[in-house]
């Protein structure tokens, strides 16, 4: 299949309307393809309702059933503690770029299918995390780079650099407190009052920089909430602190 | 191109109460969130299942599974790439196409004429107010494409057919129904005002 094919494959996709070898074929591209990942949440969302529309009454024996069964299920454990398409910027890179790689399998779990991700995916996606450090280390080499600092509360801080010519922010954090299981940091971009999720801290106790999900674009500040793990669309807590970005 | 679109949308659904933090403590193993979130979701799962697995002990079969998977899975849940409503009905069709498939072979499915005589399963008596305010939209919205587009999305969604059998049972080249399958799901996005 040609790039082009490979982009009209979405529709067919979410609705499991692909081949077998198509649909590996396809998530291989999805992958890599933002344009495609974006356009497969529009287009799943949009299936959801047309099976919304045909809802039915589940018979009360149905419920009974599915309820005496989870109590024999083992529960699988999360991908990673820590899930993410935000990635420290630590130590040594071959051990980053492992770590983000499961991240990034992770991170394509929305949706169900795409979470069985064959060995050639996961190098892909080493691939694309070792880019992705490279563009933390860009963004903190920029020459137009420029920071500026808030308090988070109890003495924590939070860093921000921001490029403008690479439209791309990084953060750190120091003195953040560990927080209980199920909970993360999350960080946001403020476009004038909407908040935008720029991706998950890891590791903040580390105070190593994080990339920040997504270009900076109009973002005239940042904050940092604590979400569920996993991390919410929307912000479901009041922010530890905002930060000013740098002009 | 979208904003001049939506002038013309209905509003989404009423919020429903919050799945996506349902599904956090279904996955710390909190059996009675469990219960809400099979609450809300279940209805949907069953009759999306039913719609392309007809049979209805088989459906209700199919129905469980994806419950129990929903269960066993929550832990993998990202709410950042998708809402819960999507993340179960998307499991729930791949499942009931999965079934379906597999038996294809023992028993032919529907013949062409029925597949096509009628549109989407909407045979499912049901009582509640919102699932038929969204009856009513989706229908809206259905009628809003093309032939062509419409017969394809409805046969690969609710038929469960693969493109390639869409594309014999319409007489129609892949490619062009690979198309109408995308092309008509971007304007059913529009016209329900989804966002993602
Ligand atoms: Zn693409």
């Amino acid at each position: 299949m040609t790039a082009a094919d490979l982009h009209t494959a979405t529709g067919a996709y979410v609705l499991h309307a692909l081949p077998p070898t198509e649909r590996a074929a396809f998530e291989r591209h999805l992958a890599v393809c933002g344009a495609c990942a974006q356009e497969v949440r529009e287009l799943a969302a949009t299936a959801g309702r047309l099976g919304l529309a045909v809802a039915a009454a589940p018979p009360p024996e149905m419920k009974q059933r599915v309820l005496q069964a989870i109590g024999t299920v083992r529960q699988e454990p999360p991908k990673v503690s820590a899930p993410g398409r935000v990635r420290t910027w630590a130590r040594s890179l071959p051990r980053m770029a492992l770590a983000a790689s499961l991240a990034a399998a992770a991170a394509l779990g929305g949706i169900a299918v795409w979470q069985h991700q064959s060995a050639e995916d996961a190098r892909e996606q080493a691939r694309e995390s070792r880019q992705q450090a490279a563009d933390l280390a860009a963004v903190l080499a920029a020459p137009d780079a420029r920071s500026a600092t808030g308090k988070l509360g109890d003495g924590a801080t939070g860093t921000v650099v921001v490029s403008r010519a690479r439209d791309r922010a990084a953060f750190v954090a120091s003195q953040l407190p560990e927080l209980p299981d199920g909970k993360v940091y999350q960080l946001w971009f403020d476009d004038g009052g909407s908040m935008r999720s720029a991706g998950l801290l890891e590791g903040p106790g580390a105070g190593s920089a994080t990339l920040m999900d997504g270009p900076v674009g109009k973002a005239s500040g940042m904050g940092v909430t604590v979400e569920p793990a996993g991390g919410s669309r929307q912000p479901t807590s009041t922010p530890l602190g905002l930060v000013t970005l740098p002009g | 191109m979208r904003s001049a679109e939506n002038a013309r949308t209905t509003p989404p659904p009423p919020p429903r109460p919050d799945l996506d933090a349902l599904v956090a403590e279904v996955a710390r193993g909190d059996q009675e969130a469990f219960t809400s979130l099979y609450d809300a979701v279940s209805g949907p799962v069953l009759g999306l299942v039913r719609s392309v697995v007809r049979d209805p002990a088989q459906s209700e079969e199919v129905a469980q599974e994806v419950l129990v998977e929903v269960w066993r899975t929550a832990a993998r849940f990202r709410p950042d790439k998708g809402s819960t409503m999507t993340w179960v009905l998307t499991m729930a069709h791949r499942r009931a196409v999965d079934r379906v498939r597999s038996v294809q072979a023992s028993a032919e499915r529907e013949h062409k004429a029925a597949l096509l005589d009628q549109m989407p399963a909407y045979d499912h008596v049901t009582e509640q107010v919102e699932t038929r305010l969204e009856q009513q939209r989706v229908r809206r919205c259905l009628g809003a494409l093309t032939r062509l587009q419409r017969e394809a999305v409805t046969l690969a969604y609710y038929r469960g057919l693969t493109y390639r059998e869409v594309a014999q049972l319409l007489t129609m080249p892949l490619g062009t129904v690979k198309t109408r399958l995308r092309d008509g799901l971007i304007r059913l996005r529009d016209c329900l005002g989804v966002s993602a």
